[in-house]
C-alpha cells in the first residue's frame, strides 16, 4: 500500500497520539482486567475488580460526583450566561480575548488556590474574623460543608465555562438581532427566538467540558469539603495509592469514563452541532 | 405627485457622531407606493439615514414623521416598517418556512395560518413550494435574498426598507434580482425605500432617486432627471464616465477653457452662472468628418478603445486630456488607434453644473 503526502506527513502526529492518549488509555482498561492487587500486564484476565465494585458501595461516590458536577454546571450557567452577555454586549469582538484574562488564576495550582479559599472562609479566617472583629458578629463558618465544594468547583471551572459561552454569544450576528426586533419581536423574544438558539453551540460545550472536568474533581472536595463527602476520584486515588490495587482503580476509572462518555455522547444527540452549523 | 399626504417624511432630521454630522438637515417627502432610492458613496450618510428611518437609531435633530405623526423614538419593532438587511439577516437556526413565518409567530398567528400565508410568499417570490422545509443555509445567494424579502412581506409592513441587499451578489444574478425587485414593488404597491451605493441599480428600479454625500442630499429626481440634469459635478460623475472641462463664462457669452484658450458654446446657462464645469456624456461626443458638422469641436487623436458590450468606449487624447467617447456596435470608429480625429458635440448635448 503507498501512501499520499497527506498521510505520510500525518504519520507523526498519528504515532504521538498512539504513544501519548491511546496506549495509557490502553493501558488503563487492560490493567482493569488484570487480578486484584497485581502490579504486572500478565496476569490472566479476569471480571473481579468489577465484581468487586458492583459488590461495594462505591456507587455513592459515583452518585456524589454525578451530582456535584451537575450542580457546579448548572450554577455556572446562571453565572456565566449573563456575564458573558454582558461582556459581548460591552466589548464586542474583543469579548473573547477579554474572558482569557479569568483565565489567569490556572497559573497558579489549584491546591494554593483552595487553601487560599480555606484561610478566607475558616474560623475567625479573613471573612469571619473580619466580621467578628468589626461588627461582633459570630457566624458558623461554610468550610467543610456541601456548599463549600460546590462554591470551590464553581469557582475553578468558571473560565471553562465562560470562555465557550463567550464565544457562542459572540457568534450571534448583530444584524439578525436587529432583524428579529424590527420583525416585532420583544426584547425577550429576540433572547428566546435568536439569542439562545444561536449562542447554543457554545453553551453546549460550556455544559460539556466543565461537567466532564467537574466529574473527576477531587482537590475541591478534599480541601474545602474536608472529606466530607467522597467523590470518586477519590476512590479511585486511593485504590492507586493508599491501598495498592491497581486492577481496582483502573476498573474504577474505566467506569467513570464510561458513564461520562455516555452522558456526553447522549447530549451530543440531543445537540447536533454539524447540524447547528449548516453542514449537514 | 405630492399632493396627498407623503407617507414618510423628514424634517430637518440630523445625526451627529461626536462632531461629525453623519446626516446632515435632510428635508425629505416620500410618497406613498413610491420605490425611492438613496444613493450615495460610501460614508455619505445613507445607512445612517435608514436605520433612523427603520427606528434602530434615534435623530440627534428634527423629526421623523409617518403620514404625519412623529415616529422619531418609537422602537423598530413598534414601526409598521421592515428592513432588509445588507447581510440579509437570516436565522441560520431556522428552515426557509420558519424564518417567513416568524413575524407571524412573533404576532401569535396559528401554525396553519402562518403555514399558508408562508406558502403564499413562497409563490410570490418565485421559489419552489419544496423550500418550505428547507435549511436557509442551504440555499443559494439569490434564494436567500428571496427568503430574506419574502420574510420582510409576511410583516406585511407599510414601507419596505432595503439596506444595499445585493451588493453582494454577481453582476448577471444582481440584474435578475433588480427586475424582479422591482416587479414585487409593482405587485405589493407597497412603499419601498432602497439604499445602495450604485446609481445604476437605482436607475433601473426606481421612481425617485436622492444621490447623498457628506450627509446632504445633493439632488432629489427621477432617474431621468438625475441622468440628464444632474446639479453638480458630483452627481454627473456618480452615473457613469463623464467628460468634464473646467469652463468659466466669458463676456461674449461663450465658454472659455482657461487651460487650452478654446471658447465652447455653451448649453443652458443655469441663472448666475460664472465658473464651474461643463459635462459631456461619452455617448453625446461624435467622431466628425469636418469640424463645422458639431457647435463645438476638438481635434485629438484616438488612444485606446475598449468594448463595453453593445457600446464601444475610445478614449481620445486632446492636448493633455483624454475625452471618452461611446458609440454602438453599428456606428464604431472605422479608423485605427492613433488616427488623428476630430470629435465634438452640439452645445444642447452638455450640460453646465457649478459644483
Amino acid at each position: 500500500m503507498r501512501l499520499g503526502h497527506g498521510e505520510r506527513s500525518a504519520i507523526p502526529v498519528v504515532l504521538f497520539l498512539l504513544a501519548g492518549f491511546a496506549a495509557p488509555l490502553i493501558a488503563v482498561i487492560w490493567f482493569s482486567f488484570m487480578p486484584p492487587r497485581s502490579f504486572s500486564f500478565g496476569g490472566a484476565p479476569t471480571l473481579e475488580n468489577y465484581r468487586t465494585i458492583f459488590e461495594s458501595s462505591s456507587y455513592i461516590s459515583f452518585l456524589w460526583s454525578l451530582g456535584l458536577a451537575f450542580i457546579a454546571v448548572v450554577v455556572l450557567a446562571l453565572i456565566c450566561y449573563p456575564v458573558a452577555y454582558g461582556l459581548v454586549r460591552v466589548f464586542g469582538r474583543w469579548a473573547t480575548l477579554l474572558t482569557l484574562l479569568f483565565t489567569i488564576p490556572l497559573f497558579v495550582s489549584e491546591n494554593i488556590r483552595l487553601y487560599g479559599w480555606v484561610l478566607f472562609f475558616i474560623k475567625n479566617g479573613v471573612l469571619l474574623g473580619t466580621l467578628k472583629s468589626m461588627f461582633g458578629w459570630q457566624l458558623e463558618s461554610i468550610l467543610f460543608t456541601l456548599p463549600a465544594i460546590i462554591f470551590g468547583m464553581v469557582y475553578v471551572y468558571l473560565p471553562f465555562m465562560l470562555f465557550p459561552m463567550t464565544l457562542g454569544i459572540s457568534m450571534v450576528p448583530n444584524e439578525t438581532r436587529d432583524a428579529a426586533f424590527d420583525l416585532g419581536a420583544s426584547r425577550w423574544q429576540v433572547f428566546t427566538e435568536v439569542e439562545l438558539p444561536l449562542s447554543m453551540p457554545g453553551i453546549t460545550i460550556g455544559f460539556l467540558l466543565t461537567f466532564v472536568l467537574a466529574v473527576g474533581a477531587i482537590a475541591e472536595a478534599k480541601v474545602l469539603g474536608g472529606q466530607q463527602v467522597i467523590p470518586i476520584s477519590h476512590d479511585i486515588e486511593i485504590a492507586f495509592t493508599y491501598a495498592q490495587n491497581w486492577p481496582l482503580g483502573a476498573a474504577l476509572s474505566v467506569l467513570l469514563m464510561l458513564v461520562v462518555g455516555v452522558l456526553v455522547i447522549l447530549a451530543l444527540r440531543r445537540f447536533d452541532l454539524d447540524k447547528f452549523l449548516g453542514r449537514r | 405627485m405630492m399632493q396627498s399626504l407623503p407617507i414618510l417624511s423628514l424634517k430637518s432630521v440630523r445625526k451627529m457622531f461626536g462632531p461629525h454630522a453623519a446626516v446632515d438637515s435632510i428635508d425629505l417627502d416620500i410618497a406613498e407606493g413610491e420605490f425611492f432610492t438613496i444613493v450615495g458613496p460610501s460614508g455619505s450618510g445613507k445607512t445612517t439615514m435608514l436605520r433612523m428611518l427603520a427606528g434602530m437609531d434615534t435623530p440627534t435633530s428634527g423629526d421623523i414623521l409617518l403620514r404625519g405623526e412623529r415616529i422619531n423614538d418609537l422602537p423598530a419593532n413598534k414601526r409598521p416598517t421592515c428592513m432588509v438587511f445588507q447581510s440579509l439577516a437570516l436565522f441560520p437556526h431556522r428552515t426557509v418556512g420558519q424564518n417567513i413565518e416568524f413575524p407571524l409567530k412573533i404576532r401569535g398567528e396559528t401554525p396553519e395560518s402562518r403555514k399558508a400565508r408562508a406558502l403564499q410568499l413562497i409563490d410570490l417570490l418565485r421559489l419552489p413550494q419544496s423550500y418550505y422545509g428547507k435549511n436557509v443555509l442551504k440555499c443559494s445567494g439569490g434564494e436567500r435574498q428571496r427568503v430574506a424579502l419574502a420574510r420582510a412581506l409576511a410583516y406585511d409592513p407599510q414601507i419596505l426598507f432595503f439596506d444595499e441587499p445585493l451588493s453582494a451578489i454577481d453582476y448577471k444574478l444582481r440584474k435578475t434580482l433588480e427586475k424582479e425587485l422591482k416587479d414585487i414593488h409593482r405587485e405589493t404597491k407597497k412603499t419601498f425605500v432602497y439604499i445602495t451605493h450604485s446609481l445604476e441599480e437605482a436607475m433601473v428600479m426606481s421612481d425617485r432617486i436622492g444621490v447623498m454625500r457628506a450627509g446632504k442630499l445633493v439632488q432629489v429626481g427621477s432617474p431621468h432627471e438625475i441622468y440628464s440634469a444632474p446639479n453638480t459635478r458630483f452627481v454627473s460623475e456618480f452615473v457613469g464616465d463623464v467628460n468634464v472641462v473646467p469652463v468659466s463664462l466669458a463676456k461674449d457669452g461663450l465658454l472659455h477653457v482657461a487651460e487650452t484658450g478654446a471658447r465652447l458654446k455653451p448649453p443652458a446657462i443655469p441663472p448666475g452662472f460664472t465658473q464651474g464645469h461643463l459635462v459631456i456624456r461619452p455617448e453625446f461626443l461624435r467622431f466628425l468628418a469636418n469640424a463645422g458638422e458639431a457647435d463645438n469641436a476638438m481635434a485629438g487623436r484616438v488612444y485606446n478603445e475598449y468594448v463595453l458590450g453593445s457600446r464601444i468606449q475610445y478614449q481620445v487624447r486632446v492636448g493633455r486630456n483624454v475625452f471618452a467617447v461611446e458609440k454602438l456596435r453599428q456606428q464604431a470608429f472605422k479608423g485605427k488607434l492613433d488616427d488623428d480625429v476630430t470629435i465634438g458635440w452640439d452645445a444642447g448635448d452638455a450640460i453646465l453644473v457649478t459644483d
